[in-house]
C-alpha cells in the first residue's frame, strides 16, 4: 500500500502544528465561533447531539494493522473505547474533546494518517472497491488513481470552499463496489475501442434529500488526463454551484438545472484550457504510484485442502461463516474474508478498542497485516489462505467479529441516528436493533438470501436509504419518530432510487412491516432470485397491498397519517 | 489603511468607489487618485474610465463573471475580489481564472470577510494583495503563509510543488 515519503509526513505534520494553533487562538478568543466552525471541520470535526466527533479519513478503504492499533489507542485514550466505521471508509469517534483534538491527529499523523477534509465543503475522502486488487472481475485496481487524487484534493487552495461538500469514487471492476453513480464525480476504469485505458466519467449523483443518479459526461478520458478533467468539473461548479440555499447546492442541482449537454460544454472548454498543463499526468507518475500497490507475495496453492474440506462437512457453522463471510480470491489458495461488524445488539459499524486489537494481530497473522473498510460498515481481510481459515473464524469468533451475515438482511447500512447525530430526526440504531431481535434466525435470514437493508435517521441518507432494496427513512412527525419504507433501490451498475411503498409507519411496526414485505418476496420469488430481482420482475403493487391492507381503517385512509406519504 | 501587499505590510492608497459614485463627473475630480470601480459601472463607462491616466481597478463580486472582464484587463492595474461571507469560495477560482487563463499581472487583492486562516490558499491562487477585515492584526497574519510549506498540487503560484521536489535531482 501506499507509503508516505518524508514530503507526505511534513505536510501532515505541518497540518497538524496549524490546527494545534487553530484550537488554541480559538480557545483564546482569537477566532470567531462560526469561522472555527469551518476551520475544524475541514480537519474533520464536527460538533454533534452530545459532544464533539472526529472523522478520521482511510483513504480508498486501505489500512494497516499498525494503524488499527492506533484507532484502538485512539478509543481508549480519547473517546469511550469504541469507533465508527462509516459508509465512506472513515472511522469516526464520537466524544473526543476539542482539547485533546491536534494531540489525537498527531498520533495519526504518526502512522500515516489525517482527518484531512472528512468533512466541511470540500473535496471528501476519495472512496474505491474495497475488493481492489484481489478479485478476478477487476479490469485494473483502481487506488493509485485514488492516492493521485488524494494529493491532489489534499489543501487544495481553490476547491477547499466549495458550494457543498464533494464526493469522489473510483472503480475499476465489472462489478462496482463503490455506488460510483452516487457520487459527485464517479470514474470507472474501461477500455476504449482502440483498446486503450481511461475512465468514464459521471457527473452529478448523489443521495441526500435529492437523490440522483450520477450522468455519463466523457465516455472516455485517458488516464493521463485525469486530474486536469476533475478540475475542469470542480471550478466550473465552484463558480456556478449555488450558495443560496444548502440544499441546492450539490452539483447535481447545477448539473440538472444547466442540463448535462451545457454542463458538459462548459466543463470541456474550460477543459481545453488546462488539459496540457501541470495537471496532466505521465506514465511514469502513474507507475511510480502503482508500485506502491503491488500484489503482496502470495504463495499460490493448487488442489483442495483437506483439512478445509474436512472442516466444511463437519461444521454447519464454519460452513455457513465461509459461504457467507467469504468471497472467491484471484489467486488459487486464498480468500477473501468479510469480517462482519453488524453482530446483532451491536451498533452497525462499532467496534471496540479490544476488538480492534485482536483484529490487527489477525491481519498480521493471516493477510499481510492489511485491512480494507467497505461502505457497507464492514472491514475486510483480503488475503487469506484457505489453510488457515478454519482458525482464522475461530479467532474472529473470540473476539466477536465472525456474525456470519454478510450479505444478509442483518447486514444493514445504518447511520448514528438520533443517538448521536444533530441532524437526525429519528433513531436508527434502535431500528437496526428491533430488525436483528425480529430476524434472528440465521436460517431463515440464508433462505431469503441477498437483501441490502440501508437506513437513515433523516432525508440526508447517510444511510444510504435511496439505494437499498429495502430502505428505512426516519422522518419526525410532530415529535414522533416514523419511519418510510422504500423499495427496490440499487447502488451498483444497475443503480436505482427505491420506490415509496406508502404512508410512513410507526416505529413499533417497522420490523413487522419489513416481514410482511419478506413473506410477499418469499410467495412470489421464482427458484432462486434474489429479492430485488422478484421486485423487479413484480412491482411494488404486491409489496403495498399486503402492508397497507391490514390497515385500511379510516384513519389510514384518509388521516394524517395517510398524509405522511 | 494598512494591507498585506507581497507578504508586507503596506499603506495602499486606492480608493473604492460605490456604484453610485462611479460616474464621469466624480471621476472627473478624482483625475490623479487610484480608483476601484465595481465591473458593471466600468463596463457601462468603459472608455470614460479605462482613459484615466491614474492606475484603475476593477471590483469582482461573486456572482460577476470573470469572462467579461478579459477584454479589459491589459488596461486595468488592480483586480479586487470581495469575499462578502467566511463561507464564500467563488473568488479563488475567479483570481486562478485571471492569473493562469488570462495571464494578468497586476495585482489582485482580497476584500471583504478576509482573515489569517484563509491567506495562504488565496495566495496561492493568485492573491497578492490582502485587506483584512476589521479587527484582523496584519502583522499576526503573516504567519499563515508559512504554516504549511508544501504542496500537492500546481496553481497559480510558483512555488514547487510536491511532485517537482520529488522529482528534482537529489530528492
Amino acid at each position: 500500500m501506499y507509503q508516505y515519503d518524508e514530503f507526505d509526513q511534513q505536510l501532515i505534520d505541518e497540518r497538524v502544528a496549524q490546527f494545534r494553533g487553530q484550537v488554541r487562538r480559538f480557545l483564546d478568543g482569537g477566532i470567531p465561533e462560526e469561522e472555527f466552525k469551518q476551520l475544524r471541520l475541514r480537519n474533520g470535526l464536527y460538533m454533534q447531539r452530545h459532544a464533539h466527533m472526529l472523522r478520521v479519513a482511510i483513504p480508498y478503504g486501505l489500512f494497516t494493522s499498525r494503524q488499527l492499533r492506533t484507532f484502538a489507542h485512539i478509543a481508549r485514550t480519547y473517546d469511550r473505547g469504541f469507533g465508527h466505521f462509516t459508509t465512506r471508509q472513515n472511522i469516526q469517534y464520537n466524544w473526543p474533546e476539542l482539547e485533546d483534538v491536534p494531540d489525537i491527529l498527531a498520533d495519526l499523523a504518526g502512522v500515516q494518517m489525517h482527518a484531512i477534509q472528512t468533512s466541511g465543503n470540500s473535496v471528501r475522502n476519495i472512496t474505491s472497491d474495497h475488493l481492489a486488487g484481489v478479485t478476478a472481475d477487476e479490469l485494473e485496481d483502481p487506488r493509485p488513481y485514488c492516492e493521485i487524487l488524494r494529493q491532489w484534493s489534499t489543501l487544495h487552495p481553490e476547491f477547499s470552499w466549495l458550494p457543498r461538500k464533494f464526493k469522489i469514487a473510483v472503480t475499476g471492476s465489472s462489478v462496482d463496489r463503490t455506488a460510483s453513480l452516487l457520487h459527485d464525480i464517479g470514474l470507472q476504469l474501461v477500455d476504449n475501442d482502440a483498446g486503450e485505458r481511461g475512465f468514464r466519467v459521471l457527473v452529478g449523483g448523489g443521495m441526500g434529500r435529492t437523490p440522483v443518479i450520477g450522468k455519463v459526461i466523457r465516455e472516455f478520458l485517458p488516464l493521463v488526463h485525469m486530474l486536469s478533467y476533475v478540475e475542469a468539473i470542480l471550478r466550473t461548479y465552484n463558480l456556478l454551484g449555488r450558495r443560496d440555499n444548502i440544499h441546492k447546492a450539490r452539483i447535481k442541482i447545477l448539473v440538472n438545472q444547466l442540463g448535462i449537454d451545457e454542463f458538459r460544454d462548459l466543463v470541456e472548454k474550460e477543459w481545453e484550457r488546462i488539459r496540457d498543463g501541470a495537471l496532466k499526468l505521465d506514465r511514469s507518475g502513474i507507475e511510480r504510484i502503482r508500485a506502491h500497490f503491488a500484489p503482496p507475495p502470495y504463495a499460490p496453492v493448487s488442489g483442495d485442502d483437506l483439512d478445509f474440506s474436512r472442516r466444511l462437512a463437519t461444521n454447519p457453522m464454519f460452513a455457513a461463516w465461509v459461504k457467507q463471510n467469504t468471497r472467491d480470491h484471484k489467486v488459487p489458495g486464498y480468500r477473501i474474508v468479510i469480517v462482519s461488524l453488524k453482530a446483532p445488539g451491536v451498533p452497525p459499524g462499532d467496534m471496540d478498542a479490544d476488538q480492534m486489537d485482536a483484529l490487527a494481530t489477525l491481519a498480521d497473522d493471516y493477510s499481510f497485516g492489511q485491512l480494507r473498510a467497505t461502505h457497507d460498515q464492514n472491514l475486510v481481510l483480503a488475503d487469506v489462505e484457505i489453510r488457515n481459515l478454519y482458525r482464522l473464524w475461530q479467532e474472529l469468533a473470540r473476539a466477536k467479529l465472525a456474525a456470519a451475515n454478510i450479505g444478509t438482511l442483518n447486514d444493514m447500512i445504518c447511520c448514528p441516528g438520533l443517538d448521536f447525530c444533530s441532524l437526525a430526526n429519528a433513531g436508527s440504531i434502535p431500528i437496526a436493533r428491533q430488525i436483528n431481535e425480529k430476524f434472528d434466525e440465521l436460517d431463515y435470514l440464508y433462505d431469503l438470501g441477498e437483501i441490502q437493508l440501508k437506513m437513515s435517521g433523516c432525508m440526508n441518507a447517510c444511510g444510504h436509504h435511496h439505494v437499498g432494496h429495502i430502505g428505512i427513512l426516519g422522518v419526525d412527525k410532530k415529535g414522533e419518530e416514523w419511519y418510510q419504507i422504500t423499495l427496490g433501490g440499487s447502488a451498483g451498475y444497475d443503480a436505482a432510487l427505491g420506490d415509496r411503498l406508502g404512508a410512513a409507519i410507526e416505529k413499533e411496526r417497522v420490523a413487522g412491516v419489513i416481514g410482511q414485505v419478506l413473506q410477499v418476496y418469499l410467495e412470489l420469488r421464482q427458484e432462486d432470485e434474489r429479492f430485488i430481482d422478484t421486485y423487479r420482475r413484480v412491482g411494488i403493487a404486491p409489496f403495498k397491498e399486503r402492508v397497507y391492507a391490514d390497515n385500511s381503517t379510516p384513519e389510514y385512509r384518509t388521516g394524517r397519517l395517510a398524509a405522511t406519504a | 489603511m494598512r494591507i498585506i501587499r507581497r507578504r508586507n505590510i503596506e499603506q495602499d492608497d486606492w480608493r473604492q468607489l460605490p456604484e453610485s459614485a462611479a460616474g464621469a463627473e466624480v471621476l472627473d475630480m478624482l483625475v490623479g487618485e487610484r480608483v476601484i470601480v465595481p465591473l458593471s459601472a466600468l463596463q457601462r463607462n468603459a472608455e470614460a474610465i479605462l482613459c484615466r491616466t491614474a492606475p484603475t481597478g476593477v471590483l469582482l463580486r461573486p456572482a460577476d463573471d470573470v469572462r467579461e472582464l478579459e477584454p479589459l484587463l491589459d488596461r486595468l492595474c488592480l483586480v479586487a475580489i470581495e469575499f462578502p461571507a467566511f463561507n464564500e469560495g467563488r473568488g479563488y477560482s475567479q483570481a486562478r481564472v485571471l492569473r493562469q487563463h488570462y495571464r494578468f499581472g497586476g495585482e489582485i487583492r482580497a476584500l471583504g470577510d478576509v482573515s489569517r486562516d484563509k491567506l495562504a490558499f488565496m495566495e496561492r491562487c493568485g492573491f497578492d494583495a490582502f485587506v483584512l477585515r476589521p479587527g484582523e492584526s496584519p502583522e499576526a497574519a503573516l504567519e499563515a503563509f508559512t504554516e504549511i510549506s508544501l504542496r500537492y498540487q500546481p496553481a497559480a503560484d510558483a512555488a514547487p510543488t510536491i511532485g517537482d521536489q520529488r522529482a528534482a535531482p537529489g530528492a
